[in-house]
């Protein structure tokens, strides 16, 4: 009786089982597993939110954090930096003439020279940059006026260059080498730096070109069209050059073929688009020279600005800045300051929580468990 | 029969077995049918091509055409042909024909606009290709989904279109193997025993003498009961086998259609005769042929316009309530997203304008060198605007929130609680998505029968003649049978080990594990959760132990009733006097009244009905052979008793079953001058009695309903047993009498609106034709001869009613037995129009209906019989904790009012405590019920004072009839139903139709715009499982219906616990708190680019790399939060079920609330302004460049969102942990290698070697320290507040969770949990536990929201004195706080009593201090909801409100009747400690 009735649900758990599921086998009950999985009892961590649970993690968090801020606020403070604005836009102001009359079409170089103290030494390397206001390198549509491959060397770029750097693509037919709106507004002031001895003589402070732009940039990214050999007559005759420039790119640094042409690194510098519109780019570095004296000691100087950029038109200003390098890079006191905050607001929040647990807390754990 | 209206109710339990084989993925028919809704467009145009005018479908045999040139006139060739093609796609049409699917989504069509717009130059933002990735990455993954299922239901249409199939071929003139797909409409098949249909067919012949053919249609409906076809009426008589190539008749019939359950149509020989065709004659596709060696039709419908095929419909597409909540705040996100383009655009305007003629070097003109002015350049940066904050519509939310819940719908399927071991059925979800509405319902209603009741029939008293029976010894002996069952858990749980479930493979090995650890060692393991799932799952071992020891998979009380003696003693003593005069041929006329009425109240509980016998120790076609062999034993007496004069006894062994031939004989046997003595000359033949005795134990009865089944068991314990069923004839056997076999001359099926059955038989004793009819009580009441023929029947008609009413009112489904006799002439004139009723082709179904109405009048009342129902398991302790958790339960039922009121007192449903108010009515004067009802809202409403008015009664139940509800739900009352029915703890809706079911369910969901979920089990539920917003069917007795209609079938009612309050909590808040995740995490991470254009003069530039952009929701962040909304729990599955209160938290949809966006949009902002803000002053003024500025940015921003959600995560598995570690080393590995692949590709940011520069400055790890703890801090400050001050209930269960287990179960079982906010106050009502003047026992806090339901009416102050005598004057003390929520609590607060007995004095409240955590504090529910209304009951508990229509109209409608002191049972009394154990509990306090 047994075996019969259970022939006959084995039967009907396969009503169709003649119909080629492969004959009546055993039943395979439809059971689930019984695994943590499936049953949904893996083992888990279940933090609860409370005052008392998350308390010390505030108190942590602030303990951890205002040492660091104030790390961070002592060597951002460490850092020297000088800056000069010399856009010119006042009367007084010695390149106001040079700001005045320049343009992107003035073919005659405009020189001034603004006079500026220095009161405390700079000790190690200093690097010199350039700094824009209010120029919106991150404008979309100049963001993507380039064209990698041409700079990359490509000679069929070079030839027809991508269709994003129009409108600066070509001229009268002719490719622009290198093609697009950055190129086009590259950063053409000439800045030079003059210490004034005490006894008033101008000795210019040996600035190094080289070293200033990313190495994967100068080495991998950027290349001369074949090779960096006779660049002149690399990019002579097909090419003309950006409409705002002076000289073609293959005189950018004549002196140096290995700083000429599209691995120029001045030109590289400025092909890396600013984030910001208020921004700053590494133009020289002064090398420590020796361990005992300052790179630059304290004392007047003289910047002299072959003042070529316009930057009025805009509302632009163009500033110099000396500034050395610590770790953690400029001089930047704000993730001191801010480390600081959160860690002192940390702190507060974690005594509040700790009130809160006090006064509420404790009753609630009694209540939970009465026994 | 069974008094409801159940379509075509199916039995056993089997059903579902074959049914859930069928619902397995790869099944066949599963996967046939769900591209039966794309077939069916092109069948329209088929058939119009075949018949253009005609309404009819013709079938020729094939073989008339096969010698002709490839069946070029074969009328049959326009038909469909065998072939099953359920692809949607072919390998041409995929593509196009998926886009277009797909493109129907608004979002997809939006997302590729988007796409497209980056194509236009002027616009553009990012590479155009790259923008295309998101959308084709989508789009995709659907294709590919959708190939895969193509591509199964392609290999299982052609497996089904491959197997074999025996068709007759005219050439070699023998029956051939051919493939399905071969098979066409006209072709005669042949079918042996086991075999599945392939097509449908109409059957010709069957080796089985009496011409019928069993199929078991599992796959179709569910039902495992086998069904009988017969032969069409003039294949009948060939005495010869079938053969095809004589056959040249012409079939008509209908169209194909998609009914089951009709067939029509005639066939037409050539001799010009017409026979009708009826779906009896008809076998479907998908059908088994069982016990039956063979048989032979002809092919009717072929592949897709087969009858199985057109009943499929694709699966049901709902959309949750999250969803739909979901869908605003994309909506929102749209608006947003259009006001930051407008801003930008706006901004950008400016920005350009300020320049003037100007043009700075880095305003690059457009790329045709024209320049833009401003206005211009404004309205196209609004487009590419919206294409750079296109992230803020969540592409990848509608394909996250699909997978999530179709692994929802997986966890749910594997959970092992939700396994019913006796059927081996899972919880099926029919609807995937819309697994989170389970956590939000607000209203259940369900079904009484199959669904609170096991839908088991047990017989359990009878009336006969007017005289009771109370089968003592049968109440007896099945209390005594729920003892034994109590105490064999009892004994089970002291073994207290848990035998593994998951080692238990077959129920066989099952019983062992049992017996195994009944005599195991008694290691007390102490505790009692063990304990409880021992016993539980000794309760399904020995639920599947009964289903072995026991045939019939059915308990053992539906079988074996131990008679009552008395009326035992009266059958014996009335066969036995018929025997004597049957050897004396006396006319049976002269029996004595109430013997006879005994006799035949048993012979019409044996034939009338629709049970099959068989026996099940034999595979089933063989049994049926030697059933056969019994029955024609006998049955060649009865045929000589009716067929003496016959001439066609020749034709036939049995007696003709077609009523026309009967029609002839009746005509004849008049002719040859009246009937001969009735008896038999032939005496029965013993052997088949000894026969019968081997036999007794194993015949096994197969009946559509279990009401029948129970009795015919019932009558066989009265030795009055069934033994054989024909179409044609029944066989009884009678104590000394032996076998009788009626002539079945006619079966009036059971319909719902008739409520009865009847059947027309020839009597073999007194040949007289005799009519049984069996029904529900209250039509057979009134078709009962009018009693002015004797003082007898009217005694008899009356002490039965008076019984019924007893009956009723145990709980009992009650039937009513009446017979009627009629003459040769009456019968020969009903036969008549019969005839030509059957024959039609118009309005047959009608003209049927109406000859039964003729048929079924002027009866004579022989008894009535009382079946119990008994509840399923864990019914009422299901109903408490669905209760507890807010739910407002109505059962609608088609039982009669006692019954379902008593079934609803035991399930707890129906408090005896509390005041029952019943609704009958006559007439629409309902209002007038209504109108005290009136003013008790109006008047809290209105006095704002705390001196509130009187309130509603307190714990009220109302009962309703159909007849009343009929007119409750008209429109002009439907608002004032409502109002008092919303009042009412509990709703009962009895004789209630299918109709009026789905009208009261769509009524509350309408218009109190409540979830709703609708359970049942038949087919009288499917309206209303179909109109609810889930539809739960019970996969139990009654076959499929239910269960296809559904969105969820469950294998028994006390899943819905675990389903609704664990499953449903969890799907809700996991599907809720991932939407809002979304939400935020794309709106902070479109604000990151929102603030940068203030930087950028508003260009539409962007600092974060495109690639990361597009990828960062794609890949970056997209698994963490997929297995969180997956897995995440944020209370245990023991504690939800224990605190019940937790589901409030779904209801009130507190996990995601309109203010949430806000709030979370807010927070996305604060947050997106920490990552964009702390890099930017760090970086201020520095030489760093756009997109190595713009990576750390997206690091932080990564990092941020990925904490944020470890915030929100509640559980921590090893899952989590993998994932986000998975998130961030997939980050850092694809930005590694993407900066290092490609000096100069990725215009514009070209971001070569970025990454790997930022990882060796110390500023970067700077940076990532300071932003996401900056970021996150408030989020994580105010969880932590929330977590002390204010915690939700969810927390707090989530803290009962982390406590050891014995001391969460302590607490547990006492329901005592503080959900408390130390913040708030005390409560104004907490005066109520000073109880009031007059003692009130519970204070109950009902909440009655102030709605436009509820108006004020003035002038209604006459009701006032009868409002008091139901509520009272007490509330005076009551503080109506408006502001406070309140859950409707339990007075129960032991909901597992059963299980866990709590020793006496754990109910006590002890001290202050527990009574101090018993205070509970719930969110508030709802703003709106304006009012919250505290009353207190002042009647005695028991009370119970009558309230009747008188039907005269008199002015006082309204009539109170106390009928409490029988009604208070003392097992309900309320303990004394536990009522102070309310008090304290009731102590609900809220804190807005």
């Amino acid at each position: 009786m047994m075996a019969s009735s259970y022939n006959a649900k084995e039967e009907d758990g396969h009503p169709s089982g003649a119909s080629g599921h492969g004959g009546p086998g055993v039943v395979k009950s439809k059971k689930p597993d019984n695994t943590a999985f499936k049953q949904q009892r893996l083992p888990a961590w279940q933090p609860i939110l409370t005052a008392g649970t998350v308390l010390p993690a505030f108190f942590v968090i602030g303990l951890i954090f205002i040492p660091i801020g104030i790390g961070l606020f002592v060597t951002s403070n460490n850092i020297k930096e000088f800056e000069i604005d010399y856009t010119g836009v006042d009367m007084d102001s010695p390149c106001y003439t040079c700001a005045k009359n320049s343009s992107w079409n003035n073919t005659t170089p405009c020189t001034c020279s603004v006079d500026f103290t220095l009161e405390q030494p700079f000790e190690s390397n200093v690097f010199m940059y350039y700094g824009l206001s209010n120029f919106y390198q991150n404008h979309r549509r100049y963001v993507k006026s380039r064209d990698d491959s041409q700079l990359n060397g490509g000679r069929s770029a070079l030839m027809e260059p991508s269709k994003e750097c129009e409108p600066y693509r070509k001229t009268d037919g002719v490719p622009i080498a290198p093609c697009g709106a950055i190129a086009n507004s590259l950063f053409n002031d000439t800045l030079e730096l003059f210490h004034i001895d005490s006894n008033g003589s101008r000795n210019a402070v040996p600035l190094v070109k080289k070293g200033i732009a990313w190495w994967t940039d100068k080495h991998v990214k950027f290349r001369n069209p074949g090779g960096n050999n006779n660049l002149t007559l690399a990019f002579q005759g097909d090419f003309s050059k950006p409409v705002n420039w002076r000289k073609p790119v293959y005189e950018l640094d004549p002196s140096d073929p290995e700083n000429n042409g599209f691995i120029n690194e001045d030109f590289i510098v400025w092909m890396r688009t600013a984030a910001l519109p208020t921004f700053r780019k590494l133009y020289r570095i002064i090398q420590k020279k020796s361990s005992t004296t300052p790179t630059l000691p304290s004392g007047k100087y003289t910047l002299d600005i072959t003042y070529n950029y316009p930057v009025l038109s805009f509302d632009g200003r163009k500033r110099m800045i000396l500034s050395t390098i610590s770790w953690m890079g400029g001089k930047n006191p704000f993730l001191g300051i801010a480390y600081i905050t959160v860690g002192s607001i940390c702190f507060f929040l974690g005594v509040v929580l700790l009130i809160i647990h006090y006064k509420y807390d404790t009753r609630n754990n009694s209540a939970d468990i009465p026994n | 029969m069974l008094p409801r209206g159940t379509g075509a109710p199916g039995c056993s339990r089997r059903g579902l077995r074959s049914h859930f084989t069928q619902e397995r993925p790869h099944s066949r028919w599963r996967a046939s049918c769900r591209c039966a809704s794309c077939a069916l467009p092109l069948l329209p145009k088929l058939r119009s091509c075949a018949h253009p005018a005609n309404k009819t479908r013709t079938v020729h045999a094939n073989l008339l055409y096969d010698a002709a040139n490839k069946g070029e006139e074969n009328p049959n060739r326009h038909y469909a042909n065998n072939k099953i093609k359920t692809t949607k796609y072919t390998v041409l049409s995929f593509l196009p024909k998926n886009l277009f699917e797909q493109f129907h989504r608004f979002a997809n069509v939006y997302f590729v606009f988007i796409a497209l717009l980056n194509f236009v130059p002027v616009v553009n933002a990012f590479q155009p290709e790259l923008a295309l990735a998101p959308v084709v990455f989508i789009l995709s993954v659907t294709a590919i989904k959708d190939l895969w299922e193509d591509y199964r239901r392609h290999r299982s249409d052609k497996e089904i279109n491959h197997m074999d199939c025996l068709v007759f071929s005219r050439a070699e003139r023998r029956y051939v193997e051919k493939y399905w797909k071969e098979v066409r409409v006209g072709d005669f098949i042949r079918l042996r025993c086991n075999e599945i249909l392939p097509a449908d067919v109409l059957l010709l012949s069957s080796s089985d003498p009496d011409r019928l053919c069993h199929i078991e249609t599992a796959t179709l409906d569910g039902e495992t009961n086998l069904k009988q076809r017969q032969v069409v009426r003039s294949f009948f008589d060939l005495d010869c086998e079938f053969d095809p190539l004589k056959y040249n008749s012409i079939i008509e019939c209908e169209k194909p259609n998609n009914d089951l359950n009709r067939f029509r149509g005639y066939i037409i020989h050539r001799s010009g005769r017409r026979d009708a065709l009826y779906k009896e004659n008809l076998l479907l596709r998908g059908c088994t042929i069982r016990n039956t060696e063979e048989a032979v039709g002809i092919v009717i419908y072929a592949g897709h316009e087969t009858k199985a095929m057109l009943n499929n419909n694709g699966p049901r597409y709902k959309r949750s309530k999250l969803e739909r909540q979901m869908n605003v705040d994309v909506f929102w996100c749209v608006v947003i997203l259009l006001v930051l383009c407008l801003f930008a655009a706006i901004g950008h305007g400016l920005w350009m304008f300020q320049y003037g003629d100007k043009r700075p070097v880095f305003d690059v003109l457009s790329p045709e060198g024209t320049d833009l002015s401003p206005i211009m350049s404004a309205i196209y940066l609004f487009l590419t605007m919206i294409i750079v904050f296109q992230v803020l519509i969540p592409i990848s939310l509608f394909v996250s929130i699909e997978i999530v819940k179709i692994c929802q719908v997986y966890f749910i399927h594997q959970d092992m609680d939700l396994y019913d071991e006796e059927t081996d059925s899972h919880l099926q979800c029919r609807a995937l998505n819309i697994t989170e509405d389970l956590g939000q319902m607000q209203y259940i209603f369900s079904d009484k029968t199959g669904t609170l009741t096991e839908n088991k029939m047990v017989f359990r008293r009878c009336t006969v003649a007017g005289v009771e029976y109370s089968h003592d010894a049968n109440a007896k002996r099945l209390a005594m049978y729920q003892e034994m069952d109590s105490e064999e858990e009892e004994c089970t749980s002291h073994g207290g080990t848990l035998p593994r479930r998951d080692s238990v493979t077959s129920h066989q090995s099952a019983r062992v594990v049992l017996r195994s650890q009944s005599t195991k060692s008694h290691r007390r393991t102490g505790s009692r959760a063990e304990a409880k799932r021992a016993i539980s799952s000794a309760v399904l071992l020995f639920s599947c132990c009964r289903l072995f020891t026991d045939k019939t998979c059915s308990v053992p009380q539906e079988k074996d009733i131990t008679p009552d003696p008395k009326l035992l003693d009266k059958v014996n003593d009335c066969s036995s006097q018929m025997d004597f005069m049957r050897f004396h041929s006396q006319p049976m006329s002269q029996l004595p009244s109430d013997l006879s009425d005994t006799i035949d109240f048993f012979i019409a509980l044996t034939i009338c009905n629709t049970v099959v016998v068989s026996s099940p120790n034999q595979p089933r076609h063989k049994n049926f052979l030697s059933l056969r062999n019994v029955s024609q034993k006998y049955s060649s007496s009865s045929s000589l008793i009716t067929n003496r004069s016959s001439n066609k006894g020749c034709s036939s062994l049995l007696s003709s079953p077609s009523a026309e031939s009967t029609l002839t004989k009746l005509h004849e046997e008049r002719s040859c001058g009246g009937l001969e003595n009735a008896f038999s000359p032939v005496p029965p033949s013993y052997d088949g009695k000894a026969s019968w005795n081997i036999e007794e134990g194993e015949l096994r009865y197969e009946a559509e309903s279990p009401d029948e089944a129970a009795l015919v068991y019932a009558a066989r314990a009265y030795k009055c047993s069934l033994v054989g069923r024909l179409p044609d004839q029944v066989t009884v056997e009678l104590p000394h009498l032996g076998k009788l076999s009626f002539e079945l001359l006619h079966t009036l099926g059971f319909d719902s609106t008739r409520k009865r059955m009847s059947v027309v038989v020839r009597h073999p004793l007194t040949d007289q034709i005799t009519v049984y009819t069996k029904g529900a009580d209250s039509v057979i009441m009134d078709l009962i001869k009018p009693p002015n023929t004797g003082k007898r029947q009217k005694k008899i008609v009356c002490r039965t009613q008076n019984y019924l009413n007893l009956y009723a009112a145990d709980g009992l489904r009650t039937l009513c037995i009446a017979k009627k006799i009629l003459s040769q002439e009456e019968y020969a004139c009903w036969l008549q129009r019969h005839l030509e009723a059957e024959t039609a082709i118009q309005g047959r179904e009608q003209l049927l209906f109406e000859s039964a109405l003729r048929l079924e009048t002027n009866l004579q009342l022989l008894g009535a019989t009382g079946i119990e129902d008994r509840l399923q398991d864990g019914v009422p302790e299901t109903i408490a904790s669905l209760r507890k958790a807010g739910l407002q339960i109505w059962v609608l039922t088609g039982d009669k009012q006692e019954t379902a009121v008593n079934i609803a007192y035991a399930c707890k449903l129906l408090d005896p405590e509390e005041e029952i108010l019943t609704l009958n009515a006559d007439s629409q004067d309902l209002l007038n019920l209504f109108a005290p009802f009136d003013l008790h809202p109006s008047s809290s409403l209105s006095s704002s004072s705390s001196h509130a008015a009187p309130f509603l009664v307190h714990r009220l139940g109302l009962v309703i009839d159909g007849r009343t509800l009929a007119y409750a739900l008209d429109k002009s009352l439907e608002d004032k139903f409502l109002a008092v029915a919303r009042s009412c703890r509990s709703v009962l809706c009895c004789r209630s139709t299918p109709l009026q079911k789905s009208m009261v369910v769509k009524l509350v969901r309408n218009k109190l715009k409540v979830m709703t979920l609708a359970i049942g089990d038949g087919a009288n539920d499917v309206s209303m499982i179909q109109v609810a917003d889930v539809g739960v069917g019970i996969s139990g007795q009654e076959g499929m219906q239910a269960v296809m209609a559904s969105d969820f079938a469950l294998p028994r009612f006390r899943y819905l616990q675990k389903l609704l309050l664990v499953h449903g909590h969890w799907c809700y808040s996991r599907l809720a708190n991932m939407i809002l995740y979304f939400f935020y995490k794309n709106a902070m991470f479109v604000a990151l680019i929102f603030w940068f254009q203030f930087y950028c003069g508003f260009s539409g530039s962007a600092m974060i790399d495109q690639w990361y952009l597009i990828f960062f929701n794609l890949m970056f962040s997209a698994f963490p939060q997929l297995i969180t909304g997956t897995l995440d729990k944020d209370v245990s599955a023991e504690t939800l079920q224990h605190l019940p209160q937790l589901y409030v938290n779904g209801q009130n949809s507190e996990e995601y609330k309109p203010y949430m966006f806000w709030m979370n949009m807010i927070d996305a902002f604060y947050q997106s302004l920490m990552c964009f803000f702390i890099p930017y002053f760090a970086y201020a003024d520095s030489d760093m460049d756009l997109f190595t500025w713009g990576t750390p940015i997206t690091t932080l921003a990564l990092f941020t969102i990925l904490l944020h959600l470890g915030i929100e995560t509640k559980t921590w598995t090893w899952m989590n942990w993998l994932s986000i570690a998975f998130s961030i080393a997939l980050f850092f590995t694809v930005a590694l290698c993407y900066n290092a692949s490609c000096p100069t590709c990725y215009s514009p940011s070209n971001p070569y070697w970025t990454m790997q520069r930022l990882l060796q400055d110390p500023l970067f790890y700077l940076l990532c320290i300071i932003t996401p703890v900056a970021a996150l801090l408030p989020r994580y400050f105010y969880r932590a507040c929330q977590g002390t001050l204010f915690p939700s209930p969810v927390q707090v269960g989530r803290q009962l969770d982390k406590l050891p287990a014995d001391t969460r179960r302590n607490i547990l079982s006492l329901t005592r949990v503080k959900v408390g906010s130390p913040l708030s106050p005390k409560p104004p009502f907490l005066s109520l536990s000073k109880a009031s003047p007059k003692g009130c026992n519970k204070n109950d806090q009902r909440s009655i929201s102030g709605s436009k339901t509820l108006e004020a009416t003035q002038g209604q102050a006459d009701e006032e004195e009868d409002r008091s005598c139901l509520s009272g004057p007490t509330d005076s003390e009551m503080h109506l706080s408006d502001l406070y929520t309140l859950v409707p609590s339990e007075i129960d607060t032991l909901p597992y009593t059963k299980d866990a007995p709590q020793p006496a004095g754990e109910l006590q409240p002890p001290s202050t201090e527990v009574s101090e955590c018993l205070d509970k504090t719930l969110e508030p529910s709802d703003v709106s909801l304006s009012s919250w209304i505290t009353s207190t009951p002042l009647l005695t508990p028991a009370d119970s409100v009558q309230l009747n229509l008188l039907p005269d109209g008199a002015p006082q409608c309204v009539r109170y009747s106390r009928n409490s002191e029988d009604r208070l049972k003392p097992d309900h009394a309320v303990h004394p400690a536990h009522r102070t154990e309310q008090e304290v509990e009731q102590l609900l306090h809220t804190k807005l």
